[in-house]
């Protein structure tokens, strides 16, 4: 009976990631269409594309592996730029760890796949501990709708029009903002933190790759305000 | 499907991979130093700053259109709007933007 209740209850887990990703997967559509399309005029055949999304699953490392093909560069420089581009995302996955329910390995290094900005930032915001079920759900959404966009942006082309496509570039942007706004009416912790990182990113991206500027930003934003709280816990007298 | 192009998506996938599941199994039953755990707790807030801005100047050639766009999504979402709505507000407000403002830049 117990094992029937928690079965129920991942998946409706599940279930509620899978909604809580739509907006991934909408805010996905426009970038796996450019993709997609863009890869198609690189050279890429569709099955490279596609595999390409379905392997790497990384926005802006695919997009920037597109442009380094483009102009001929080799495959070690473009290895070696993904892996700084997406090196912030240890950072997320050691914060999402800590607040993610125990769970079998296999089952951690199977939604760790997903790890990008959008999940994280879907996940990582949750008011309590984060369920398995509901990573995987977030992480599918996105996924299925990365890679399907993918091989429709290359069989289509450009198959959404211009004005469409260029104004869907906000949508990512509008969905980490829809996450960060409520936590900002309840807690000033977060406004401080939030504005901070965006500053030093907005210092550090005029002269460091900007995968180096998010991961620095964040890590020096996040410290000073542990270094504030400590500091207001002595004057208390807490410590 | 050209074995060059296999390979460097063979390797891009691992070294996309590495750091995001490092940490889940490295950090699985470890307890970290108080401070350390408050700062992994404050990694989630800083990185959506860090992710907007100054990215979403960047969505168009004019940095007002990222501003206006934010803004609009911004307005949405600090009333409590789900998060669908807050996302196709912005995007409904780009589009305006583009129909109406672009032809006069």
């Amino acid at each position: 009976m117990a094992y029937v209740e928690t079965q129920t209850l991942s998946n409706s887990q599940f279930k509620q990631g899978l909604s809580s990703g739509l907006p991934i997967a909408l805010g996905y559509a426009p970038a796996a269409i450019t993709f997609g399309f863009l890869a198609e005029t690189t050279g890429l055949t569709l099955m490279e594309a596609t595999a390409m999304s379905m392997f790497v699953f990384a926005g802006a490392a695919q997009y920037m592996a597109l442009n380094l093909i483009a102009i001929g560069t080799g495959a070690l420089e473009i290895i070696f730029t993904t892996f700084i581009v997406n090196i912030r995302h240890f950072l997320m996955a050691a914060s999402l760890e800590k607040k993610s329910e125990p769970d079998k390995p296999l089952k951690k290094a199977g939604y760790a796949f997903g790890l990008t900005d959008e999940v994280f930032a879907v996940t990582a915001t949750r008011p309590n501990i984060v369920t398995t079920g509901f990573i995987f759900g977030v992480f599918l959404i996105a996924y299925g709708s990365w890679v399907a966009n993918t091989i429709i942006g290359h069989w289509m082309g450009g198959f959404l029009p211009d004005l469409i496509q260029n104004s869907m570039m906000i949508a990512l942007y509008a969905l980490f903002i829809a996450l960060l706004a409520p936590a900002m009416k309840e807690n000033r912790k977060v406004i401080l933190l939030a504005i901070s990182a965006a500053l030093l990113n907005g210092v550090f991206s005029l002269f460091m790759a900007e995968g180096w500027a998010i991961v620095l930003a964040t890590i020096a934003a996040a410290v000073l305000l542990e270094l504030r709280s400590i500091y207001d816990r002595k004057m208390k007298g807490e410590l | 499907m050209s074995i060059e192009i296999l390979l460097l998506i063979a390797g891009m996938g691992i070294v996309t991979y590495l750091p995001r599941v490092i940490p889940f199994l490295w950090l699985g039953n470890k307890t970290l130093p108080r401070w350390l755990e408050n700062v992994l707790q404050n990694v989630p807030y800083a990185a959506l700053g860090a992710l907007i801005f100054p990215g979403i100047l960047w969505v168009h050639d004019n940095v007002l259109f990222g501003l206006l766009g934010g803004a609009v999504a911004f307005f949405f979402a600090y009333r409590g709007s789900h998060m669908i709505v807050v996302v196709f507000s912005a995007i409904f407000a780009l589009l305006l933007l583009n129909l109406f403002v672009e032809p006069f830049f």
